[in-house]
């Protein structure tokens, strides 16, 4: 204990990247992140790294961009509205195959939208990030703690699969302020990089990062082989599990909503309902394997998050819909309350396994 | 035998995609000879646009980032300050530079970042087919102004040079044309400036070259650098607009 | 028997509640606790309302979110009129009485009276009501001692700021001992 810090979460995911090696930020300011650049403005210059603050979101994700061709590990970090603008260079990213870490604390929307606590970028995160096939790695911490370790893993597998990792927190995650160990910062994985940008000294070969292929033919087999790469991407996939061994009701949530689900689902179990918890912890990959298997002892799903209902498609998706699937969701910035959560585990034990749950 | 001319050693042996009579050709090989010259092709990333140079890491035996549109100058500035022993050049049109790409370039000359910008300004974006550019004359036909760019709905040209150079950060801002051999070797001498800046850390650093588009522009490419002549020269003046040595 | 305590310290912006409840997030590391503050952020830190949730428990906290606190402190009016009928039956209130005239109307709770603004001025502590109050829930809660509370805003003001611990320190031994 005597080992912790009380850090923000968002002052965590700042100091996780540092000890991870990131000596390079980019970053534009906006609500509810800004502790991560003013984290990064203070630091960086007294260990030599680079903090800047670009003209727009823009030129930070392709700043980012510049860095992690370098070989550099390198973060820009925004909330939802901005993170919408680096959509650009993040299909870029992803196309160019380079390690990058972005956070996106994100607020309710759309458009301007809020700035108190969100999930409504789910979407954006797993599924349309920016055009063209590809993926991100999404992990959601749902802790200080976690934005910490996280964000240390973050930079990890984007430099060993050689592809953008996305932090996916939100408003209350990036404020809320907690004990957190940073040991685990001391030990660092490096990786070599010669496929980096640095002058071919007269030595090598010209090193080229490019996403521009004139040829269909080698466009597609590009894109193959990277979805080739997503499948050994896929074994990541992992979820923390509460009280799932006998769970008849089985509550998914990620983020600040599990710990409430927590809540709910101790009250639940007190009341006598077999209720548990599955939080997936990536959300690209998603766990869908785990999904499966809680669904072939579980009567009903709830899902709960902060937006109009959108991890709960990937549910019905790796249920294969084969259990009935309610969902608890505030949106616009509001965040579920425990009784809201603890009231749709009871309708959801009163379904005994029913197939629709529309009938209800 | 004896050797009398050959291709820079900085340049690939890949031949270019280039219309007939297009002067990317010669810009490549300005560049490319100040390259060998100050013996730094071994330092150099290149940055390629979004615009017909934008398979330039085919040509340039030096290590090259392909850019989102507009985006070179955010892309050189990660480079740069990753690894600022680099030498860091971008290459871009009109579209790109002065168009989407307004914001990263005013911003990366503001910031006084350490890059050299090589513009190449032909008055019409070149690889969609011949559309107006934002610095597409008053007057000049393009695919998207068929009439003549009028400047009642379609506004004026930006002179990039002169509102570069009233910025603290740039070091370096020169025009200069492609159109005659003496201006061509005037030109190669704004770029080997532009590039000994950069190795003598003064900060950004930009020659813009008016360049002819044969094909887009419909004339043959002798005719083509006459209407750069009687034309483009008139509205963008040949010159340096800002020399930090020079100021001070 | 695990315990978990949780409290909402609510005030005008400017009042220093979220710093009452960062000392106290420290403190309970301290103790070896586990805790989680969360401030209410936004447009209104600037001159309006300000309230920050701490939880200090034996065990991992689920929500950080406090719905009904346990501890509640008011320190001015609109707070006390918010947020009293949310606080738990059985917990403790916790108000300013020097800036608050109405009295706590439930009876199914602890209620405190403490003229903390005033007795900042009057021992030359003005603008540390916040630490008075603090001093005052480790006492009536039996969470913290003083030498916790003076490590813990040891730890918590920063170093340009190390002048006016002892201030601070003062200020909490008075509202541990009113």
């Amino acid at each position: 204990m005597a080992d912790k810090v009380l850090m923000k979460g968002n002052e965590a995911i700042a100091e996780a990247a540092i000890m991870a090696g990131c000596r390079h930020f980019f970053g534009y300011p906006i609500t509810p992140q800004t502790e991560i650049s003013a984290y990064m403005a203070k630091r960086m210059p007294k260990i030599g790294g680079t903090f800047l603050q670009a003209e727009s979101e823009l030129a930070a994700i392709n700043m980012v961009y510049g860095a992690a061709a370098a070989g550099a590990r390198t973060m820009t970090s925004s909330s939802s509205p901005g993170i919408a603008l680096k959509s650009e260079g993040l299909s870029f990213l992803a196309a160019c195959d380079l390690p990058s870490v972005i956070v996106n604390i994100q607020r309710g929307g759309p458009g301007l939208g809020g700035i108190r606590p969100s999930q409504s970028d789910y979407f954006h995160a797993t599924r349309s990030t920016g055009h063209g096939d590809f993926h991100m790695i999404v992990l959601a911490p749902n802790t200080v703690q976690e934005m910490f370790d996280l964000t240390l893993e973050a930079f990890d597998l984007a430099d060993k699969y050689r592809m953008p990792a996305m932090i996916l927190g939100d408003g209350m995650l990036g404020q809320v302020m907690e004990p957190v160990d940073i040991s685990r910062g001391n030990n660092i994985k490096t990786y070599v990089k010669d496929w980096a940008l640095t002058g071919t000294k007269g030595l090598r070969k010209r090193n080229v990062v490019n996403s521009l292929y004139l040829s269909a033919e080698e466009l597609e087999l590009l894109n193959f082989q990277r979805f080739d790469k997503y499948k050994e991407v896929e074994k990541i996939a992992r979820t923390e599990d509460y009280l799932l061994e006998d769970a008849e009701v089985v509550v998914v949530a990620y983020g600040i909503c599990a710990r409430i689900a927590k809540n709910a689902i101790d009250t639940a179990r007190k009341n006598g309902i077999k209720a548990g918890l599955i939080r997936p912890v990536t959300l690209w990959p998603y766990p869908k394997h785990q999904l499966k298997a809680a669904a072939e002892k579980a009567k009903a799903f709830v899902v709960v998050e902060m937006s109009m209902g959108q991890m709960i498609e990937d549910v019905e998706l790796s249920i294969r819909c084969s259990r009935p699937v309610l969902l608890c969701n505030r949106t616009g910035g509001m965040v579920p309350t425990r009784e809201a959560v603890l009231e749709s585990i009871e309708k959801a034990a009163l379904l005994k396994g029913e197939q629709n749950a529309d009938s209800i | 035998m004896q050797i009398v001319f050959e291709k820079p050693k900085a340049l690939s042996d890949t031949p270019t995609h280039y219309c007939p009579g297009c002067t990317h050709g010669i810009i490549h090989r300005l560049v490319a000879e100040v390259l060998d010259e100050l013996d730094i092709t071994g330092e150099t990333i290149g940055i390629a646009p979004v615009g017909c140079a934008v398979i330039h890491f085919n040509y340039f035996e030096c290590d090259v980032a392909q850019a989102a549109h507009g985006r070179a100058p955010a892309v050189a500035t990660g480079l740069k300050r990753v690894n600022p022993d680099n030498i860091v050049f971008s290459y871009q049109g009109d579209g790109d530079l002065a168009a989407i790409g307004t914001n990263e370039t005013i911003h990366a000359a503001a910031r006084g970042e350490n890059i050299t910008v090589i513009f190449v300004n032909n008055a019409i974006y070149g690889m969609t087919g011949g559309q107006m550019a934002p610095t597409t004359l008053p007057g000049q036909i393009t695919q998207t102004s068929p009439y003549g760019r009028d400047t009642k709905t379609a506004g004026f040209p930006l002179r990039m040079c002169e509102l570069l150079a009233t910025l603290d950060g740039t070091a370096y801002a020169e025009r200069v044309a492609v159109d005659s051999v003496k201006n061509v070797l005037k030109a190669k001498k704004a770029i080997k400036k532009a590039f000994q800046y950069q190795i003598d850390g003064k900060g950004f650093s930009i020659v813009e070259i008016l360049s002819s588009c044969p094909t887009n522009w419909g004339l043959e490419p002798v005719k083509a650098l006459e209407w750069l002549r009687q034309n483009m020269i008139p509205y963008y003046p040949l010159g340096v607009f800002k020399d930090k040595e020079v100021s001070r | 028997m695990s315990q978990t305590v949780e409290i909402m310290i609510a005030g005008f912006g400017g009042q220093g509640v979220l710093f009452a409840g960062k000392i106290l997030a420290y403190a309970a590391l301290m103790a070896g606790k586990e805790v989680s503050w969360l401030p209410s952020y936004g447009p209104e830190m600037r001159g309006g309302t300000a309230n920050i949730s701490v939880i200090i428990s034996d065990t991992p906290i689920g929500s950080p979110i406090v719905d009904n606190p346990g501890v509640f402190v008011a320190m001015n009016q609109p707070s006390l009129e918010k947020f009293e009928e949310e606080v738990q039956p059985g917990g403790l209130i916790i108000l300013d009485s020097s800036l608050i005239q109405l009295k706590v109307k439930r009876h199914d709770l602890q209620a405190c009276y403490i003229p903390a603004t005033k007795l900042a001025e009057d021992n030359n502590l003005k603008g540390l009501a916040n630490m008075i109050i603090l001093g005052r829930i480790a006492r009536e809660t039996g969470l913290f001692d003083l030498d916790t509370l003076y490590l813990a805003a040891s730890k918590s003001i920063p170093e340009r700021k190390k002048d006016l611990l002892a201030f601070n320190k003062k200020a909490i031994e008075i509202g541990y001992n009113y």
